[in-house]
């Protein structure tokens, strides 16, 4: 999950790492006070889960309560590439004498820790594989030739980043930029943080990062009945059991020409509630033509999915017609139970490639 | 032959007591699969079907020389569990559970390899294993598999590996070993463990290798085949179409900063001189043309 730059400066302060005094503000008045309460000059920062703010005119120095006024009454709405700007971070702006930049992730390949450290924002960046030592990070920032006043205080954040990080449960923490100021101290101006969902059984607070992940509409009512969705723009309406077997269905309705609206994994099974839920979702979407249902039964069989489909389909009226493809454990037996029911509402197709070529002339036919 | 699991491997459940470790360990055990023990501190002594239950890994590898161990504990517990694995002496862990904080995964992986080199870790997040006819660990559904080889299967995803082994089933080729190795961001076995399995192993002739976007897991796999793969490979990549930024179901399918999508992935795979098919039945039908060819 992401956080909003003022929720990675939160999470960074609760470790110790320096941040510049600011508060967040959800209305235009609220931006004033705050700016009231910090002093003159303040920076109106755009609170969204997207990068390129700045030049998006999410950014703006004020440097009094008019021109806070004006700008928070600008950013606030403003859309940034999708994102609509529902909150600001008003903060006591910084002067500015070196940026630069730090991080930590995962490095996939390598499986281990990876640090990055640059004395000029984003290039020539020292890497290291790290463990927590402090003669580690002395080493580093030497390596990484930051400018002798910010050294000491750049090995303390990165110390104290690198607790995050791992403490946090983080995927990411970013300090883009990590700026020295003219009076010598070292600071976060920005932060962006990305904490791990699987970890939330350690950190209940995390919870509250759920409510503020970019969803559209059809994203947030999956995500509500605990399903795994993506939304698409297309046409073809998708339910399939597994991650796999789901990026593989809507990949298959794109190489047939057609344009898939969902990645849409409803898990191991394929029982009725989960079905309907899934089904519900898709049925609410009004880009959707045609669905694709698309079930390899492993340990649950054949006759437990056609089941579980039938009784889906008696609980949702659904608007676009349906085409199911089944396979694996017991399918003859999940077929002949389908059977009867089939119609030009209902269609079943032996193999991915068919269904999917069905489904998609249901949808009014491949793109030209 | 077989690739980490046959016969002769016996295993313990982590988590048998529970309703998934119940479920699949006693399934596992109607397959043929050796379930000798399983454990919960709480229940030592007690049994599930027959199944002595104790109180750690080791003490049932006292006592009953299992050599695997199979996780079905949940996720907060995992961490404990492996720990409790690899102490206890068994050669082969198979994680299973979903859900794993990343930071976890990464923290045990650096435990084994640098305190239990000998120690294999599967998962966490994975299907399990099956090499048919011998041992099937995990939750895949052992009919489909058909025995007896030339193909190995490695595959990132669960419902994929499934496809995969259908697919050769109804075209009657056998499966030596097939190995689901998870869709996490810190697999215990990578593509590169199994490869190098399968190109050593003499009953394995030809190897299918399923993967999907995100990381560059098939990239290095590509690399290590152009280095030391002589056996043909069949490979499908899924997600072609997945948008950047989004996980696909899986922790680790995600495309970020431009990184981990399908193209690269094929286009790696094909330079390395793999056969790559557009869809799980394409990839089914080179592979039974690379057999009939061998």
């Amino acid at each position: 999950m992401d956080l909003f730059e003022y929720q990675g400066k939160q999470f960074f302060a609760r470790y110790g790492i320096a941040i510049s005094p600011g508060e967040v503000a959800f209305t235009v008045d609220n931006a004033v006070a705050a700016a009231e309460r910090l002093g003159y000059p303040v920076v109106v920062k755009a609170q969204v889960l997207v990068g390129g703010r700045g030049k998006a005119g999410g950014i703006k120095l004020a440097g009094s309560a008019d021109e806070v006024r004006e700008h928070a009454g600008n950013i606030l709405g403003l859309d940034i590439k999708g994102h609509v700007v529902k909150r600001l971070w008003i903060e006591k702006a910084s002067d500015i004498a070196k940026e630069y930049y730090a991080s930590f992730t995962l490095d996939r390949s390598a499986k281990q820790y990876l640090g990055m450290l640059s004395a000029q924002g984003g290039i020539e960046i020292e890497e290291v594989a790290v463990s927590d030592t402090e003669g580690q990070c002395r080493e580093w920032v030497a390596a990484a030739r930051l400018d002798p006043e910010a050294v000491e205080g750049a090995v303390q954040i990165l110390m104290k980043l690198y607790e995050a990080y791992v403490d946090g449960d983080a995927d990411l923490v970013e300090i883009n930029p990590l700026i020295l100021t003219t009076d010598g101290e070292v600071r976060a101006l920005d932060a962006k943080v990305t904490v791990d969902d699987n970890s939330v059984f350690r950190h209940p607070d995390y919870a509250e990062y759920d409510e503020i992940q970019h969803r559209d509409e059809r994203e947030e009512a999956a995500h509500e009945k605990g399903l795994q969705y993506v939304g698409l723009d297309g046409a073809v309406g998708i339910i399939a059991n597994g991650a796999g077997l789901a990026m593989s269905t809507v990949d298959i309705v794109s190489q047939v020409g057609g344009s898939p609206a969902n990645f849409l994994d409803i898990g191991g099974g394929a029982n009725a509630d989960v079905m309907a839920g899934a089904l519900e979702v898709i049925n609410n979407d009004p880009l959707v033509k045609s669905i694709f249902i698309n079930i390899f039964g492993g340990i649950t069989k054949g006759e437990e999915v056609a089941n579980g489909i039938l009784t889906a389909l008696e609980r949702v009226t659904i608007d676009a017609p349906i085409v199911i493809r089944l396979d694996g454990t017991n399918a003859d037996q999940g077929r002949a139970i389908l059977t009867p029911h089939l119609s030009d509402r209902l269609q079943m197709q032996p193999t991915m490639l068919e269904a999917a070529r069905t489904a998609v002339a249901l949808a009014g036919g491949p793109a030209q | 032959m077989s690739i980490f699991v046959d016969e002769n491997t016996k295993v313990v459940y982590q988590g048998l007591t529970g309703s998934q470790g119940r479920y699949y360990g006693l399934l596992n055990r109607a397959y043929g699969t050796n379930v000798v023990a399983g454990t919960n501190p709480k229940k030592a002594g007690e049994d599930i079907e027959g199944i002595p239950i104790f109180a750690t890994v080791g003490d049932a590898v006292k006592a009953t020389g299992a050599n695997a161990s199979c996780v079905f504990i949940p996720a907060p517990g995992v961490k404990d569990a492996v720990l409790d694995a690899a102490e206890g002496g068994v050669e082969f862990i198979v994680v299973i559970t979903e859900g794993v904080p990343a930071h976890d995964e990464a923290w045990f992986f650096s435990k084994l390899e640098r305190d239990f080199p000998k120690v294999q870790l599967l998962g966490p997040n994975c299907p399990g294993i099956i090499s048919p006819g011998k041992c099937n660990i995990g939750i895949t559904a052992g009919h489909i598999a058909k025995p007896g080889g030339p193909v190995g299967i490695v595959s990132r995803s669960g419902t994929l590996t499934y496809q995969a082994l259908y697919e050769l089933q109804q075209k009657d080729i056998g499966v030596t070993t097939c190995v689901g190795i998870g869709g996490d961001p810190v697999p215990g076995t990578s593509f590169i463990d199994c490869l190098e399995r399968f190109q050593a192993d003499p009953e394995t002739k030809a190897i299918m290798m399923f993967g999907e976007i995100g990381g560059s897991a098939e990239e290095e796999a590509a690399e290590y085949i152009t280095a030391h793969v002589t056996k043909p490979v069949v490979s499908y990549i899924a997600g072609v179409t997945a948008p950047p930024g989004k996980k696909m179901g899986h922790a680790g399918a995600i495309i970020s900063g431009g990184k981990g999508t399908a193209d690269a992935k094929m286009e790696a795979l094909r330079a390395a001189g793999v056969k790559v098919g557009l869809n799980p039945t394409e990839a089914g039908i080179l592979m039974a043309e690379v057999v009939a060819g061998l």
